[in-house]
């Protein structure tokens, strides 16, 4: 069977700035990644071109074997298909939030996928309620707060029922509650053929979250491993800007280690 | 106008033009003359007055328009004070200075002389109508679209635009405006707020206008990263240009006899107005 994404090499630059450059990849189904990375590292380039929003201007990128290509995405019935299959949550809730309802915001992408009215609104409700806002949903997202905007967010996409779901840095900005409900989401998919590709920068995170770790740097991979052994390795994560060094005084004399947010058990051990 | 009063007069618009475009969302959803009908007639009905509108030549026969359309504001729930503040006011402001000159330029019957040293203008009675046949224009076509627009959802005067055939991408166009004029206004929201926090002391008029000119220029070009954002956005959960809702058109006995009377109303207006 071909695998959910194959990335061959590819590269990608915002006009003359490289966002990418030759990254290689493979993403079998039911693979749980986390992709780290300091800010302008290339991850959310990199969501965008698994979800074709961007296409490389060198390499290849497959789903399921089928190239993602412009031309490819032209095709009614492979577009549907890979729409329905593959979704994307954005950062920024306020890109992703444009109906004038909760209800219509969810409803959005299956009636763009032409479900049958019964099915969508039956899915909406469902959906609606699995996420805990179905006292939203006669609401405007515009004036819902920062947790329950991204949370109509991961509706807008779990309406779906995707098989790849990629989350640009679905915890930023929350307060902790909302953060670990998001986080209990994610851990839910764990064992199921749902492939999770997860860009963020917060390690405490990351072993919640993925069972693999990709280390971008200047929209290049330069380490992979498992949670453990990325969150274990300071001097990786110093070199991605990850963790920096912290200095400071400690009975008149200087001192420094590696700052860890949240993460290590051994936070400001000295 | 003193640091603080120009900085919160700017964010209290912001908030304004938020509200007001939720409380549009909010009065198209409640019963009312244009509720009831078919958003396609509605669109339809309101196009043909605007366009008989533009062919009249009487005063008489586009201020019975306007009062057609004041009526059809009130029978919809669109209050004539709301579009006072919103439509009219603003309309007289800008289609005023257009038509003002033309009291003093079209040669006809004088009507009144002002007279100020030496020099002596004439305002003529053909000019007089020339200026107010303009501005009653404008004030009849803006409030009727402006009905339109307060009495539908976004959505579906987007995806009525599309049933009659008016082109995709002007479609997906106006989609995306009405979600990035949001997302712009909250921008512009944000940066305002940020300079009001950071700002100690107090701002000269020219200072004032640097700093508003400063932030035109970063929200232009914020907004064309907006844009873009947007379409992505729209684009990732399968927008192809076509307007889909939950919602189906369906024309019952009244549209038919809305459209009518709507076409009605409009060919009596030109005919009176010939």
């Amino acid at each position: 069977m071909a695998s959910t994404f194959e990335v061959q090499n590819i590269s990608f630059s915002y006009e003359a700035i490289p966002a990418i450059r030759g990254l290689t990849l493979h993403i079998e189904e039911g693979d749980r990644i986390a992709l780290l990375g300091a800010n302008g590292s290339g991850k959310s380039t990199l969501l965008r071109i698994l979800d074709a929003l961007y296409f490389p201007s060198s390499g290849t990128v497959t789903f399921k074997g089928d190239a993602l290509t412009e031309k490819q995405l032209q095709h009614d019935e492979f577009f549907l298909n890979f729409r329905r299959r593959v979704a994307l949550v954005f950062q920024n809730p306020d890109i992703q939030l444009f109906n004038p309802t909760v209800f219509d915001e969810v409803a959005y992408a299956p009636l763009q996928l032409q479900w049958s009215k019964e099915d969508v609104i039956r899915r909406v409700q469902e959906t609606l309620r699995v996420m805990s806002i179905s006292h939203l949903k006669d609401r405007s997202p515009y004036r819902l707060s920062v947790g329950e905007k991204k949370r109509v967010a991961l509706a807008s996409v779990l309406v779906l029922d995707p098989e790849v779901l990629l989350l640009d840095e679905p915890t930023a900005t929350l307060d902790p509650k909302s953060q670990s409900q998001v986080v209990d989401l994610i851990q839910q998919w764990k064992g199921t053929a749902k492939t999770v590709i997860t860009a963020t920068h917060q390690l405490e995170i990351v072993e919640d979250i993925a069972d693999r770790v990709l280390v971008l740097e200047a929209g290049a991979v330069i380490a992979e491993g498992t949670p453990s052994e990325i969150l274990s390795n300071t001097g990786l994560l110093l070199r991605a800007n990850l963790i920096h060094a912290h200095r400071h005084f400690h009975d008149g004399i200087m001192h420094s280690h590696p700052h860890f947010h949240g993460h290590s058990p051994h936070d400001h051990e000295h | 106008m003193s640091r603080h009063s120009f900085l919160e007069a700017t964010l209290q618009g912001f908030t304004r033009a938020v509200s007001k475009a939720l409380q549009s969302e909010h009065a198209a959803t409640q019963p009312g003359l244009l509720q009831q009908l078919d958003p396609r007639v509605r669109v339809l009905g309101i196009f043909a007055l605007v366009i008989s509108v533009i062919l009249c030549r009487r005063i008489e026969a586009i201020a019975a328009i306007l009062l057609v359309a004041i009526a059809i504001a009130v029978a919809s729930r669109v209050s004539p004070a709301s579009l006072a503040k919103r439509v009219w006011l603003v309309v007289l402001g800008f289609s005023g200075v257009i038509a003002l000159p033309a009291l003093f330029l079209t040669p006809g019957v004088p009507l009144f002389v002002l007279r100020y040293a030496t020099l002596h203008l004439t305002i003529t009675v053909q000019g007089v109508r020339t200026a107010v046949l303009l501005v009653l224009r404008v004030e009849t076509a803006a409030t009727l679209t402006t009905v339109l627009v307060l009495s539908t959802a976004w959505t579906h005067i987007l995806k009525a635009l599309r049933s009659l055939h008016i082109p995709a991408e002007i479609v997906i166009m106006l989609a995306m405006t009405h979600r990035y004029v949001f997302l712009l206004i909250e921008t512009a929201n944000q940066m305002f707020e940020s300079r009001k926090s950071r700002t100690v002391g107090t701002l000269s008029g020219s200072e004032r206008r640097k700093m508003t000119a400063r932030t035109a220029g970063v929200l232009l070009s914020k907004s064309i990263e907006l844009s873009q954002e947007v379409y992505l956005a729209m684009l990732s959960r399968g927008f192809r240009g076509e307007v889909r809702l939950l919602t189906d058109f369906r024309l019952k006995a009244r549209d038919y006899a809305g459209l009518t009377a709507f076409l009605f109303t409009g060919c009596v207006a030109v005919w009176m107005g010939r």
